[in-house]
């Protein structure tokens, strides 16, 4: 019996304890949190060696938490505003620009090199809400092994992929539960126009397209140019920096990627940081964006992240300027548009192409 | 007299209470709050989504008769091998009882990986699959919960049914079904909630063309940011499933009969009976090993023939200078472990008070009992968001503490904890505390020396069960924040979503300890040996 209430009482002291157990000091500059999504490194990558730089020189420890997928991620920032869960977040994207906006997420700060960072990304956000940190391409990729095998011409177009020589042959992801696949039906809403779109996703279901919910479903087991796939399909959506990827994620090491990308299909999206509102470390969540935007910073992000520099003039590693395409026009969509069409063309397109 | 003698030895009222109040606040801290919290908050504050009813009459029909084909097929799968493990002693037995149990244990989003590799192409993306990825998962619920049933009926009964002049299929038929039917219907109910609230299946193998209901609260809250919609579903979840286990409930009571007796496994006989055995045993083998050993050999698959690399490379930082996955698998496996065997203290020690408190007053048990039971028909989601913003300002500002993560998996592991030792709490006789009291005991004693010590090993188990189901879990705290304290699933996750096939072999490398990690657990904590009075 009276072990029993030791029991009890011990658990009861340990969530007591546990609760109190909050840290204050004061004195050396206050740590900083930085939120971030789940493909954001933990440890053991060169951005975690870069933020352990800034930590010396600033005496401003930083911790990375991940807080689930970039849409999670927003979700609980909303949720949070004005008690966020950190300082500063990274990895708002274009298509999630309004509702980060509207849901007053994060307060205004113009960083030291703002000047420093290409003027169509800043553009985005005249209001200084968030700081431009790097961009990608999200495109249709082909397996270069079946085209050639096949003797068929990889297709040039969006068109193209409604043309029956190519039936069968894509496979993308519902935009409603994949970043990917969300960027890929408003590149064709971009091509297409807001009435336009409808017609080509049902020529799209005509010529027999393949929807599944994730990135990895679509890029590991049904397409077929994934180093180790078993995948079928020669047509994926992915990113313009999967080439690259396979390349230098190889084993053994290769020269030249299995795969490319189709570069008229490509959809612009920029990530974004930014002070949380209600942080209580402003001057030191400040800091911590001015080096994200650094030099220093902003040159691991390529082999770590497969995302161009946002802030011009950084040096870019050689298997990406060899394997990776960077369209000279890319699609895009303005955010308050996406923002107010966004759940009626999703609950449309639901109805077209899975119904 | 029967009466007076219960009063002498009932429990007092304030140990009752003391014992329900830690199992009480737990629930009631943990989940009732931040749950009724989110609704609150959200619904009020509606922004504007769209309706979340648009589509759901659908998906609400589609999620239900699922789940249903998925509980019928399994039942009939499933009892061919609960019959022939309960009643057939033979060598490989504990293992083969192993081997069905480790299914259950597993992490969705393996499994639907590795029935990705099996099923052919065109099984991707289909109700089909998921129902047979369902049947993979519950055999298990089917081997345990009728298993120990089948233990009880004397084996005499079938024989005697044949000797009557019955065919196998008669005697089945009209002998041991409705002998089984209450631990049918209680086998029922639990595959039709596992069914019903599937999450990691349904996305990987149902595909966007068939979302049940949990998948669509998980989408519109996470990337439509409708956490109002998603949360005013949820409660509708939890409003069916209340209905049905209710109905379950009932026809488990409805065929409840008292049946006294310990028929342990014996070996097999007749010619019939060896070929029986051997060939379930074989079929169970084939069926959840195929899974497995594609999962397992993907991990040396890195694209041009067989190679070790995945494994050799997992613990490097770097795959090549400069190059980093940012994931760090061997840490990962000490979180998962830490976790594991913090959660499963939590759900032990919460499940130990509970089943007692139970068992002690029926009719603050059965409130508590419910109440309980609640974070299995929630959207993990729901809670993990409720927590989010209910712990959020001193003195419970506790969204960044690891340990919340923990006890999100002790939520999901109680009723497990309470079910094992409930089962053998309510199979102690009275009559030996009865004794105990006689011999001079308080009531106290009694229970101290008499229920307690009877528990030791379903206690074992299910600490064992907690354990597994923390290593698991995905659902719930993808939703909590954490830094740099990924657990194996999550891990997994992560390198499943890199382009390149290294990260892709690493992670079927991490599933493969994953599986490892919960065989051993199972095994070691005895789980697969609780099947019936005459094995503990």
């Amino acid at each position: 019996m009276k072990k029993l209430l030791t029991v009890v009482s011990l658990a009861a002291l340990t969530l007591v304890g546990v609760a109190c157990s909050s840290d204050a000091k004061s004195g050396a500059p206050a740590p900083v949190t930085l939120v971030a999504y789940d493909s954001f490194p933990t440890k053991d990558s060169p951005l975690i060696t870069a933020l352990g730089e800034f930590s010396k020189s600033t005496g401003i420890k930083v911790s990375v938490v991940t807080a689930g997928d970039a849409g999670t991620m927003l979700t609980k920032a909303r949720l949070t505003a004005g008690n966020p869960e950190g300082d500063v977040m990274w990895g708002v994207d274009s298509t999630q620009l309004s509702a980060a906006l509207d849901g007053n997420v994060f307060s205004k700060y113009e960083p030291n090199d703002w000047n420093a960072i290409a003027t169509n990304l800043t553009a985005l956000v005249p209001g200084h809400e968030l700081t431009p940190v790097d961009y990608g391409d999200v495109c249709i990729n082909y397996d270069k092994a079946y085209f050639a095998s096949h003797s068929l011409t990889p297709p040039g177009s969006l068109d193209d992929l409604a043309d029956p020589r190519y039936k069968d042959l894509l496979v993308v992801e519902n935009p409603s539960a994949s970043s990917p696949g969300l960027a890929f039906f408003m590149a064709t809403v971009a091509k297409f126009g807001p009435s336009g779109w409808q017609a080509y996703w049902k020529a799209l279901r005509g010529n027999g397209v393949e929807v599944v919910d994730s990135w990895d479903t679509a890029y590991y087991d049904e397409f077929s140019g994934a180093a180790g796939s078993k995948g079928h399909r020669p047509l994926v959506v992915s990113y313009g920096s999967s080439p690259p990827a396979e390349v230098i994620f190889a084993d053994p090491p290769r020269t030249d990627a299995p795969t490319a990308v189709v570069a008229s299909t490509c959809f612009r999206e920029v990530e974004f940081t930014g002070v949380l509102r209600g942080t209580k470390h402003e001057s030191e969540a400040r800091k911590l964006v001015d080096f994200l935007i650094s030099a220093r910073f902003q040159s691991e992000l390529p082999l770590t992240q497969f995302v161009y520099p946002a802030r011009t003039g950084v040096a870019l590693p050689a298997e990406f300027t060899k394997f990776a395409v960077v369209p000279t026009t890319t699609l895009s969509i303005d955010a308050a548009t996406i923002a107010a069409n966004r759940q009626k063309w999703q609950d449309e397109w639901t109805t077209i192409v899975l119904r | 007299m029967d009466n007076h003698r219960a009063a002498l030895n009932r429990l007092p009222r304030w140990f009752v209470v003391t014992l329900a109040a830690a199992p009480a606040l737990f629930i009631a801290g943990f989940y009732a709050w931040p749950v009724t919290n989110l609704l609150w908050t959200t619904v009020r504050r509606a922004n504007g989504g769209g309706s979340p009813f648009g589509h759901v009459g659908a998906i609400i029909w589609f999620t239900t008769w699922q789940a249903v084909v998925s509980t019928v097929l399994t039942l009939l799968v499933g009892l061919l091998p609960a019959y022939v493990l309960a009643r057939y002693s033979f060598r490989g037995r504990r293992v083969l009882v192993a081997v069905t149990t480790v299914p259950f244990v597993l992490p969705t989003v393996v499994v639907g990986a590795a029935f990705l590799a099996l099923l052919p192409q065109s099984w991707h993306g289909s109700a089909r699959a998921m129902i047979v990825a369902h049947i993979f998962f519950n055999i298990a619920v089917v081997v345990r919960l009728v298993g120990s049933m089948i233990t009880v009926i004397p084996h005499d009964l079938v024989g005697a049914a044949r000797t009557l002049g019955a065919s196998p299929i008669q005697a089945a038929r009209l002998v041991l079904i409705p002998l089984l039917a209450p631990a049918l219907w209680s086998a029922a109910a639990v595959i039709f909630l596992f069914s019903f609230t599937s999450f990691g299946v349904a996305t990987l193998l149902g595909g966007p063309t068939n979302p049940t209901l949990e998948v669509e609260i998980a989408r519109r809250a996470t990337q439509l940011g409708d956490v109002g919609g998603a949360a005013t579903l949820s409660a509708l979840q939890l409003g069916l499933l209340a209905v049905v286990v209710v109905w379950a409930t009932r026809g488990q009571r409805r065929s409840a009969f008292e049946l006294k007796g310990a028929a342990g496994p014996r070996p097999a006989r007749t010619r019939g009976e060896r070929v029986m055995v051997a060939g379930v045993s074989t079929a169970v083998v084939l069926a959840v090993g195929a899974p497995i050993v594609a999962l397992v050999s993907r991990s040396f698959d890195v694209g041009n023939g067989w190679s070790m690399s995945a494994w050799s490379k997992l613990g490097s930082a770097q795959i090549r200078p400069g190059v980093g996955l940012g994931v760090d698998p061997l840490a990962s496996v000490g979180a998962s472990l830490r976790f594991a065997v913090v959660a499963a203290v939590i759900a032990t020690v919460i499940g130990f008070l509970a089943a007692t408190a139970i068992n002690t007053s029926p009719r603050l048990g059965k409130l508590l009992d419910a109440g309980l039971m609640l974070p299995l028909g929630t959207s993990a989601v729901t809670i993990g968001l409720g927590m989010l913003i209910t712990f959020d300002t001193a003195p419970v500002d506790w969204r960044a503490r690891w340990w919340l993560i923990p006890l999100g998996h002790a939520l999901v592991a109680v009723p497990f904890v309470v079910r094992a030792l409930l089962s053998v709490l309510r199979s102690i006789p009275g009559d030996l505390r009865a004794a105990a009291a006689t011999l001079g005991a308080t009531p106290v004693r009694a229970w101290w020396h008499v229920d307690a010590a009877a528990l030791r090993a379903p206690l074992l188990a299910g600490a064992g069960f907690s354990a597994a189901i923390s290593l698991g879990e995905f659902g719930a705290t993808t939703i909590l924040t954490r830094s740099g304290r990924e657990t194996l699933p999550i891990a997994i996750g992560r390198l499943l979503g890199r382009a390149g096939a290294l990260p892709r072999a690493q992670a079927f490398a991490m599933a493969t300890i994953l599986l490892a990690l919960s065989t051993v657990v199972v095994m070691a904590s005895g789980i697969h040996e609780r099947l019936g009075p005459d094995d503990a």
